[in-house]
């Protein structure tokens, strides 16, 4: 069972958004992947993993960079399911979301994928190309597996487009800060504000916002109208910075998370 | 005295085998295309669809992209006898539908007429586009040049140092050619970027994809625009032979052309066959024969057949054609295979650069690479059948752009310079 609701349960009883973290499996190897990705389960409230996927047609060169990483090093979505039951059995509180593509799970079987999801301790799938209208592939067995399934709204999804995507979503609404790709430049914090409370009277969903959040400042002001800010390209972009030095790439993840962390508490 | 036609062609424009709303291609049971979207691209896709529908139920649409494809691109291409090729190839009649002779030089710019008119009537001043040999990056700029549209290519970096002379024709035509270096490079990466791009800038940019795959209503909609091939073809060989060819032959690199050539022949009795790039051969690894060779997979928003390894990474390809070098295909052209409708076949690297010679001998044509794989397995095909039996090969392109690359391979010595002096 999905612990996802109670990680939203949790944060609301503390009277503060969630912060959601994302790193790419198996970047830049899977021993340093290991450790990183325990390193900012610590941190966060629910911790995506991305499996690496060669045409990662929705992010941006960052992340674009951590897959191709990822794969070079040998990255197999053996892998991914063994990280994410690492960081499970040192963490059974915090949510666990995998992120990537359709044809990892669509080619493993959706059933077979769930399977192995469930038994990592995966509470959760976000698939960024597969949406509602396309849900008959997958929504049923990740029902009956337990797994929420996050769907994306963007500046672009219509009244008609969230109340469908409400229909199918479960666990949160992953709402994208603008028009664009993973590691672009946040949009404008009104207008933002504005989807989300307009999303909102058409869901009981939380709703978090992703993609362009790079300052403990955005954070903090996504935080105050959101329930939980999601950050991916300012964490992977940690790992070329430091390149083979890991300890110093891990504590620079470290103190981003913590200082996401602390703004977002503010 | 019998009066002589000319092609003043009365096209068909009733949509026959749709894909269902969703745009799923069915085939016992199995759903091909779809639309596996990004949510941000979701509204801008179904604008397209609305506006597509819209335009094809509007006669205005039709009057003017039907006049552009006759006064501006030069249809109905003709349909000629290759009486010496077929001598050359000793068994059934060859007839060559001639796209080559399309402005532009490929049937490319039979979906960017389409197209363009369509992100015209939607308002939209800026167009980009993906681009592998560079004829589809070269029917796109020809477009916006005539309507005025700002325009952004996209091509791979190796793309761009095999096909030269339409990188410069793209610059002349005012377009911006950027480079993608981003995994191998090529084709798939170049729809890649054009995707990303085009999800931060959907708002005011129209995306004209180049072949009959990606999203719906993409796969829909680039045949459309394409059945024209088809439909004269069906209509002249009626005409000239007074019987229907018997095989219809086309290369598929995303399958537009194929699409084009096969569909409005589909209920006919008539074996339709797709030839795929078999590269260095199949057995090799390296080619880019998605149908052949591929497993279902989804890929640049559409489930279709893919080369994939076991866990669904895409795999590179490898085609002599940079048309070709893909390593998916369309949505409909799997469902066709699925239902048993479509022949697959293939020609390697060294079988295109024969058909290439073979053809430019015999008939003073000298084809489009792409366009060879599909005549390689047409004179193939032709050699094991009757003298009374017709195979209809689409020559979709002309060669001028891949000179340098035949060039390369045969060697050219250059016997005009010293000498006799
Ligand atoms: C002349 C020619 N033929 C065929 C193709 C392959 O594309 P499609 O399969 O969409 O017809 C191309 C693509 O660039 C081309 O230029």
């Amino acid at each position: 069972m999905s612990c996802i609701p109670e990680v939203f349960k949790r944060c609301k009883a503390e009277n503060r958004a969630a912060l959601i973290g994302y790193l790419t499996a198996g970047d830049p190897d899977i021993n340093t992947s290991k450790d990183l990705l325990l390193t900012l389960a610590k941190q966060v409230d629910i911790l995506e993993i991305g499996m690496p996927f060669s045409d990662p047609m929705a992010d941006g060169p960052v992340i674009q960079a951590a897959s191709e990483r990822a794969l070079a090093s040998g990255t197999h979505i053996s892998d991914v399911f063994k990280l994410a039951q690492t960081v499970r059995e040192a963490n059974p509180d915090i949510g666990i979301v995998l992120m990537g593509y359709a044809n990892t799970p669509f080619v493993l079987g959706f059933d077979n994928f769930s399977k192995q999801a469930v038994a990592a301790g995966v509470d959760a799938v976000l698939l960024v190309d597969i949406p509602p209208e396309e849900g008959d592939i997958c929504d049923a067995t990740f029902k009956q597996y337990g797994l929420d399934r996050i769907l994306l709204l963007s500046p672009t999804s219509t009244d008609e487009r969230i109340k469908l995507a409400n229909k199918h979503a479960s666990g949160f609404i992953y709402y994208v800060s603008l028009n664009g790709i993973t590691g672009a430049n946040i949009g404008e914090m009104a207008s933002i504000r504005q989807k989300v409370d307009n999303i909102r009277t058409h869901t009981d969903l939380p709703i978090c916002v992703g993609f362009g959040v790079k300052t403990p400042q955005q954070a903090s002001e996504v935080a105050a109208f959101s329930d939980g800010v999601v950050v991916g390209s300012h964490f992977v972009g940690q790992i070329p910075t430091y390149a083979k030095k890991y300890k110093t790439m891990q504590s620079a993840i470290n103190h981003a998370a913590q200082a996401m962390k602390t703004a977002i508490q503010a | 005295m019998t009066n002589h036609s000319s092609y003043n062609f009365t096209y068909d424009l009733n949509i026959t085998h749709a894909p269902d709303a969703g745009g799923h291609f069915e085939a016992n049971g199995t759903l091909f295309g779809g639309c596996f979207a990004a949510e941000t691209l979701m509204q801008p896709l179904q604008e397209i669809e609305h506006a597509f529908i819209e335009a094809w139920a509007d006669p205005e649409f039709h009057t003017e992209r039907l006049d552009l494809l006759k006064n501006y691109a030069g249809r109905a291409t003709p349909l000629y006898h290759a009486k010496h090729l077929t001598d050359e190839v000793g068994g059934a009649q060859i007839y060559l539908k001639r796209e080559d002779l399309n402005h532009t030089g490929a049937h490319k710019i039979n979906n960017t007429i389409g197209q363009a008119l369509l992100a015209r009537r939607m308002g939209k001043k800026k167009v980009i586009a993906e681009t592998g040999a560079g004829q589809h990056g070269v029917a796109t700029a020809t477009v916006a040049a005539m309507f005025n549209m700002q325009c952004d290519i996209y091509m791979g970096r190796e793309d761009i140092r095999r096909q030269a002379p339409n990188v410069f024709r793209m610059k002349l035509l005012g377009a911006n050619v950027v480079p993608v270096d981003s995994g191998t490079a090529t084709l798939k990466d170049a729809v890649n970027e054009a995707l990303r791009v085009w999800v931060a800038n959907c708002e005011d940019t129209y995306y004209i994809f180049g072949t009959a795959a990606g999203p719906h209503p993409f796969p829909l909609m680039v045949r459309q625009f394409h059945t024209v091939i088809g439909q004269e073809a069906r209509a002249q060989c009626l005409e000239q032979a007074g019987k229907l060819p018997d095989v219809a032959v086309a290369c598929v690199g995303g399958g537009s052309n194929a699409i084009g050539l096969l569909q409005p022949l589909q209920d006919d009795d008539i074996r339709l066959v797709a030839v795929e790039a078999a590269g260095h051969g199949l057995e090799s690894g390296e080619h880019a024969a998605a149908l052949a060779q591929g497993k279902p997979g989804i890929i640049h928003g559409s489930l279709s057949y893919l080369l994939e390894d076991k866990e669904g990474q895409v795999q590179g390809t490898h085609s002599i054609s940079a048309g070709l070098d893909y390593p998916g295909v369309g949505p409909e052209l799997a469902a066709m295979m699925e239902a048993g409708r479509l022949e697959l076949d293939s020609a390697t690297d060294d079988d295109a650069l024969q058909a290439f010679q073979v053809l430019t001998k015999a008939e003073g044509i000298i084809p489009a690479l792409e366009s060879s794989h599909a005549l390689a397995a047409g004179m193939r095909i032709a050699a094991n059948i009757q003298p009374n039996q017709i195979v209809l090969i689409n020559l979709s392109g002309r060669g001028d752009k891949d000179l340098n690359t035949v060039m390369d391979k045969l060697g050219f010595e250059d016997d005009t310079q010293g000498g006799a002096s």
